[in-house]
């Protein structure tokens, strides 16, 4: 078994951070797993992005050339991945951010979701746009379990942080959800 | 059990020190290191340690020396061009035996360079960096667990021949996350009779590095000959996975050492008989190991993200008529498995032999 996926997005929507939790998930099933930040003079609102690799097997390259998945947050961050995925692929878009006009890809499995708006819904908060797009793209790449992602999420939120932990369950759940009732933005 | 983790690079790494009994950490900072000295800042005071941000890298040496020869075990860790400035105090330490850890989280040089993963400090790290006939230890991880093992063992290892230690790595192992088990080996500290711990009740005693009688100095030279013969001959560490009838070699070391090791899967997939050589130690470097396996071998790939460091120390190696190329990214270029495998399969249909050939990937 073997996945690799690039998160994206501007800085403080919570791309690494969504990006870390996957790792955490990855690490309680068992797998092994590396995640690599993009490094260089990061700011937010500036671009940032993490890779993920979880693998079955020791791994090499903790960076991709050819992910199998993108998880796209904001317009720079589609328009600089979204041609290196590979072939039959997943693409998941947040179309708060994105218009989907903008996905020239034809040749991947595409989710377009407007997560803001979503999260906003159903927690109140707009800061959890980025569970509900882990959500879809947990459930539509099986690469761990939703399971998994609710226990890694309790890993990350404790404490002060504790209050989160439901908003960030029930925003992971209903990306999932939206992605079982086959609800794609782009029909 | 060991605790299971996941961490970033530099906080296993502080995390090993912590294990491995370090009480004192000195630095100033700079990119992309700085993840050290912020975790070791709050991490210190925790366990009654001292962290102190030096006033500058040549203060912080400085203070490294001094704590070494007060007995303590003491680190620095600093960047590309604090690690330049810290030179004349790394050769004050090895002059006066001296053990300590010294990080160097590489950036790219020359001059103020760049902060992304580079190599190219090898040269610095292995042949000494400083004035006058010395070497450090220089251990180079290619994992976050190791990023936290082999800092335990070169404190242990600095201790033991009184030598400077150097952890040599860059920001790829720096800020990646891997899991990790923390597994600290049971705490030895070793005696250390000739520490300047104040004389009552003992003769005084001389930490120095300055022998101005007759043939003193030549005689403290050769006694430090002798340390890094011992260190050649019985704590090279390098890893190999090797195959029968290997067309080609491959030899890479750190981070870049997990590209060259995902390109070793990819060609094996495709039926091309591969081997792998890794340095953990770059200073001892594992020339018998080369040197071996190389005898099997036509062909060796050095790949580095430098334009040939360490290939000229496999080329010191190789066994007579063996020949290295180098596929080289310098400047903050990384080697992907892609580019790797296909200067492979090239050197596999270019028939007998390989000359020097530099490939710029």
């Amino acid at each position: 078994m073997y996945y690799d996926v690039i998160f994206s997005g501007f800085g403080g929507q919570g791309v690494l951070l969504i990006g870390d939790i996957l790792a955490q998930a990855a690490m309680l099933e068992n797998r092994h797993v590396t995640w690599m930040p993009s490094y260089g003079v990061e700011i937010r609102g500036g671009a940032a992005s993490c890779t993920v690799v979880i693998s079955s097997q020791k791994i090499g390259s903790p960076i991709t050339e050819e992910p199998c998945g993108l998880l796209a947050m904001s317009k720079p961050a589609l328009l600089k991945f979204q041609h290196k995925v590979k072939k039959g692929g997943l693409l998941v878009v947040n179309t708060s951010f994105v218009e989907p006009e903008m996905i020239t890809r034809e040749d991947v499995i595409k989710i377009c979701l407007p997560a803001s708006e979503i999260s906003y819904r159903e927690t109140g908060d707009y800061k959890m746009a980025n569970a509900v797009l882990l959500g879809a793209f947990v459930s539509l790449s099986r690469v761990v379990t939703l399971q998994g992602m609710e226990e890694a999420l309790g890993v990350f939120f404790k404490e002060e942080k504790q209050k989160l932990l439901p908003l960030m369950i029930k925003a992971l759940q209903y990306g999932s959800e939206f992605v079982c009732a086959g609800m794609n933005g782009d029909g | 059990m060991s605790e299971r983790k996941i961490l970033r690079g530099c906080v296993a790494l502080a995390e090993g020190a912590i294990a491995a009994g370090c009480r004192f950490y000195f630095g100033y900072p700079i990119t992309p290191q700085n993840d050290i000295p912020e975790y070791l800042s709050a991490r210190l005071p925790q366990v009654e340690g001292v962290f102190i941000q030096a006033e500058s890298e040549i203060a912080s040496i400085n203070m490294l020396l001094g704590a070494a020869a007060a007995g303590a075990r003491a680190m620095t860790s600093s960047s590309g061009p604090g690690i330049s400035l810290m030179q004349e105090g790394l050769s004050y330490m090895a002059g006066s035996e001296l053990p300590g850890l010294v990080v160097n989280i590489t950036r790219i040089g020359p001059g103020l360079g760049g902060i992304a993963a580079s190599q190219g400090d090898y040269r610095q790290a292995t042949r000494g960096g400083g004035h006058g006939d010395y070497h450090l230890i220089v251990l180079a991880p290619n994992s976050v667990q190791e990023m936290y093992d082999l800092t335990i063992k070169a404190f242990y290892l600095a201790d033991k021949y009184r030598n400077p230690a150097m952890i040599l790595s860059d920001a790829i192992l720096g800020q990646m996350k891997e899991p990790l088990s923390l597994d600290p080996p049971p705490l030895v500290l070793p005696e250390k009779p000739w520490a300047l711990t104040g004389a009552r009740g003992r003769k005084a005693q001389l930490i120095k590095s300055l022998y101005l009688a007759d043939g003193e100095m030549e005689q403290h030279n050769w006694h430090l000959h002798e340390k890094y013969r011992r260190l050649e001959r019985e704590e090279v560490l390098v890893e190999t996975d090797l195959e029968e009838k290997m067309e080609v070699l491959l030899v890479a070391f750190g981070s870049c050492s997990r590209m060259v090791h995902s390109a070793v899967e990819l060609a094996r997939s495709r039926g091309i008989r591969v081997g792998f050589l890794r340095p953990v130690t770059v200073y001892p470097f594992p020339r018998q190991a080369l040197r071996e396996v190389s005898r099997e071998v036509g062909k060796v790939l050095v790949v580095e993200m430098n334009t040939g460091q360490m290939w000229d120390d496999v080329r010191l190696s190789l066994y007579p008529g063996c020949r290295a190329g180098l596929l080289a990214r310098p400047g903050g270029g990384i080697p992907a498995p892609g580019q790797i495998l296909a200067e492979i399969e090239n050197l596999v249909k270019a028939g007998d032999g390989i000359d020097e050939s530099v490939y710029q990937a």
